[in-house]
């Protein structure tokens, strides 16, 4: 009997606890707020002290920079200045990066930045660099992934609307770029009206797989329609690149209804080895152009050169390069699947999503099954071309990317969803609602031949009421998508800078481990450089005045500074002695009408001041470098012109009047 | 002497070789700011940072406090110590060559003096750059030097302090202590050779009997392996 009430204890026990621990993992794997289960928060979380799993890469968009987040968490870990200057940093106003926003418009300072693009070697992101295209201003730089820092700046001729780019090809042999905007080339003054006459696009090939040596190989001048976004074959398809177009209607004004009447507009499909070797057969034509290659070389020091030809190719002399593939609506993205089969456009006027074959496509351009030829490229049939098309997509189709397990995933404009379908069947197997309206979408390696299939970043272009109120602009934002399951599960929301058009990610792995830590001094080639203490000075050319000044913690050398005279232009040359890991220092002067300084251990920057009346101006560092900081500071006296107040200078108390001797590069 | 013994001094000698190339002495700082350490490593002719900026930014560092910089080239122990350890090398290959007893136990003596003295040089370099401060340091803790320790570690300020031999260092203790054992072997051995008759006793509060019996049998042998050069001779 007694036996039998404790038995019946314990099992009463055991019922409560089983039943009590049921309703807890009810209650937490539950919905929680904004219909996210609660338990998502572990897959985000990232400990203090601990770091992502990848570096995601996202465009400015409208800010013309790069910014870089970590995955899972979402948080930010830098922005890295490309097209527009930073005067954070001084990108773009310290002198020895100038050169790298000149153009054949002259110097100029801000533009709009879509896609970055990873470099690939049998195409898989390698992590070497990162392409991203400058929109307004057509523009295509190169980002070093070691330095997280712009390298490399190519301007693009006869090009209007750099938005089609850059996509790269399987081995960075090449980065394409289509222009938007099609133009009188070369341009030139004619009528609006002439549009259809005169107006031309290009399609662009970049060099991309030598640094420093960025080259436009060839352009090949394509009917003037709009051209929209590219991407290049892989596997089968390698040599090949496809680019959408739209506005085949060659509508000048009113696009938005001019531009959307026709059932379909056209994929081009480009064979650039064919066009490799026209080229190789002279069937090219050098056309003058005028666009300006900007390099920021081993010296830290930015060149510009201006380039005056461009090859320019033809598909009536180049036969066999172009074909058209009709595909529904204004396509916008064009995606090809990881096994380079499989040609996806996103029609996003489109009530379908069309699959073109790659494998179709080579037998019917075999067989010529040719709907009609336009400025001598052949359209193929619809019809013998296409693999499938998605059924009820969503509306407003723009993107697809995919997960290397035959998923893709396309995001949905108006409906503001993303769809995952399979490759193959076509059939819809899953949809997620985003907030709201997003334009592309990426998975790690998702545009390429071997994607890490384990998140997926919606880019959305508006956030309503996702985030506390900030007036009348509010936050963009990127959503993380679990899609390691069957079921897509919305992780977290997180704030990007600027618009995040687009972005990429790998894991950190491939990059984390070959980060610089800094410049060597004994490297430093700066001719304004003070490579120590003792090579600091002053020296007065006319009415410029070159400062060489030390940084190191924490005091500048020299750190009081007379004789500068109203008129003067003041020349900062500010070198960081350190040879320490996250200790930049920084510079900045009162009344400075530029920007500061950021200086990064053994490198030299250099700021041009121009005071503008008599009186002491402090200047001091910014970027907070050690438990001293706040004393690492000076003063330069400015007195009237034409004062006979000697030059002079000096730190700790010792005055100096002697130019220092010349850097003998030690 | 046995085979073995020269064997073992010959390794010996050799192995300090590999002192020259490695560092004997290992100091590294950690603090909050330098989670990955900053160090310096001592090596018998030099002292060199543990990555190539480490000693300038110890010297950064150190001159908050008033510390001396720490240049390598004003040590003249740094120039006469790799002759000193050529020296020991010499020695020890003189040893396995003759093998001489004697000087055996010279190159044990002169090795452990040749070891106290550098160590009682160490920690007057340590004293030295820990109390001469400068008078204008921004930092002035009253009370409080910044000797490092002359081995283990100390807190000084917001730095740990870690100071323990480094691989060239090891390598010498090592040597040091198989030349040591060696050289006591060689002596007991002799000191043996006349009481072979009464070992027992002389053993016995160390191994018990039977660990006895075993030594009384491998010094007999020992004497049976010295009697034959004698014998040539």
């Amino acid at each position: 009997m007694k036996t039998q009430s404790k038995r019946t204890v314990i099992v009463a026990v055991t019922a409560a606890a089983v039943l009590g621990t049921l309703a807890y993992a009810c209650r937490t794997g539950g919905a929680g707020a904004g219909g996210v289960p609660s338990d998502v928060a572990l897959a985000v979380y990232v400990a203090p002290g601990q770091q992502d799993e990848f570096y995601a890469f996202f465009s400015g968009g409208f800010s013309g920079n790069l910014t870089v987040h970590g995955l899972p968490s979402g948080r930010l870990l830098k922005t890295v200045p490309v097209f527009s200057q930073f005067p954070e940093n001084g990108w773009g106003y310290a002198e020895e990066t100038k050169a790298m926003f000149n153009t054949s418009f002259g110097f100029i300072p801000w533009d709009d930045s879509h896609h970055p693009e990873l470099s690939q070697t049998d195409g898989v992101p390698d992590g070497r660099w990162l392409f991203i295209n400058a929109n307004n201003t057509p523009r295509v730089a190169r980002i070093d992934l070691t330095k997280f820092e712009t390298e490399e700046i190519l301007q693009i001729p006869n090009s209007a609307g750099n938005h089609g780019s850059p996509f790269i090809t399987p081995n960075s042999e090449y980065i394409v770029a289509a222009t938007r905007f099609s133009v009188p080339i070369p341009n030139r003054d004619v009528g609006i009206e002439s549009f259809a006459d005169d107006f031309k696009g290009t399609l662009t090939f970049i060099r991309a797989n030598q640094p420093g040596e960025m080259r436009i190989a060839f352009q090949i001048l394509v009917p003037g329609y709009n051209y929209d976004l590219a991407h290049a074959g892989k596997g089968p398809s390698d040599g090949w690149a496809f680019f959408t177009s739209y506005n085949s209607e060659q509508a000048h004004t009113l696009l938005e209804v001019n531009a959307s009447q026709k059932d379909k507009d056209f994929i081009a499909a480009v064979n650039w080895k064919r066009a490799e070797e026209c080229v190789a057969q002279g069937l090219g034509s050098a056309m003058p152009a005028e666009y300006a290659h900007n390099v920021l070389g081993e010296d830290r020091l930015a060149r510009s050169e201006m380039l005056t030809s461009v090859t320019v190719l033809e598909a009536p002399t180049c036969t066999d390069m172009v074909y058209f593939l009709p595909t529904p609506k204004s396509p916008h993205g064009v995606d090809v699947d990881p096994t380079g089969e499989y040609i996806v456009a996103g029609g996003k006027l489109a009530t379908v999503i069309p699959v073109h074959s790659f494998s179709k496509m080579v037998v019917a351009i075999a067989n010529k099954e040719f709907e009609e030829t336009i400025d001598g490229i052949p359209v193929l049939k619809y019809e013998s071309v296409m693999a499938g098309e998605v059924q009820n997509p969503g509306l407003g189709p723009l993107h697809t990317e995919f997960d290397g397990r035959g998923n893709a995933y396309t995001t949905a404009f108006i409906s503001s969803e993303i769809v995952k379908w399979r490759l193959g069947t076509w059939d819809v197997v899953d949809r997620i609602p985003v907030y709201y309206s997003v334009g592309h979408l990426s998975i790690p390696g998702g545009d390429s031949r071997q994607p890490w299939g384990k998140y997926l970043i919606a880019l959305n272009k508006i956030t309503k009421d996702r985030y506390l109120p900030t007036g009348p602009e509010l936050a963009q934002a990127a959503q993380l998508i679990d899609i390691s399951g069957d079921k897509m599960r919305l992780l977290l929301d997180f704030p990007t800078m600027g618009e995040p058009h687009y972005g990429q990610a790998l894991p950190a792995s491939i990059i984390k481990d070959r980060q610089v830590k800094m410049f060597a001094l004994e490297d430093n080639r700066n001719p304004n450089a003070a490579l120590g203490e003792d090579r600091a000075g002053v020296e007065r050319k006319g009415n410029a005045v070159h400062v060489k000044m030390t940084a190191i913690r924490t005091h500048f050398n020299p750190d009081n500074i007379e004789g500068i005279r109203v008129g003067d232009t003041v020349f900062f040359h500010v070198t960081n002695l350190e040879q320490d890991w996250d200790i930049p220092h920084g510079f900045a002067a009162m009344g400075a009408q530029n920007a500061e300084l950021l200086i990064m251990p053994g490198e030299t920057r250099t700021l041009v001041w121009v005071p503008k009346r008599a009186g002491i101006y402090p200047f001091y560092c910014t970027d907070f470098c050690s438990a001293l900081h706040q004393e690492m500071q000076g003063y330069a006296r400015v007195s009237p012109a034409g004062s006979s107040v000697a030059l002079r200078w000096g730190t700790g108390g010792t005055w100096n009047t002697a130019t220092p001797v010349a850097n003998d590069g030690n | 002497m046995r085979t073995g013994t020269r064997l073992v001094a010959a390794l010996a000698a050799i192995a300090l070789g590999l002192a020259f190339v490695l560092p004997l002495w290992s100091i590294t700082l950690e603090a909050p700011q330098y989670p990955e350490g900053i160090g310096m490593r001592i090596y018998v002719n030099t002292i060199a940072g543990a990555t190539p900026h480490d000693l300038q930014n110890i010297n950064g560092l150190n001159h908050y406090v008033g510390m001396a910089r720490i240049e390598p080239d004003s040590f003249a122990e740094l120039r006469w110590m790799p002759w000193i350890l050529g020296g020991l090398i010499v020695l020890g290959l003189t040893v396995a060559v003759t093998g001489s007893r004697k000087l055996l136990v010279t190159w044990a003596a002169v090795f452990a003096l040749a070891a106290v003295a550098g160590l009682v040089d160490f920690y007057r370099w340590e004293y030295e750059y820990g109390h001469n401060l400068s008078p204008t340091a921004a930092i002035k803790v009253p009370g409080l030097a910044y000797q490092p320790p002359l081995i283990g570690s100390r807190k000084l300020l917001n730095f740990e302090a870690h100071s323990w031999p480094a691989t060239g260092g090891w390598i010498a203790i090592t040597a040091f202590g198989v030349i040591a054992i060696a050289a006591v072997a060689e002596l007991r051995s002799r000191r043996n050779v006349p009481r072979l008759a009464a070992p027992v006793d002389a053993v016995r509060g160390n191994g018990g009997p039977a660990v006895a019996r075993q030594r009384v049998s491998r010094e007999a042998g020992g004497v049976e392996r010295r009697a034959q050069p004698a014998a040539r001779s």
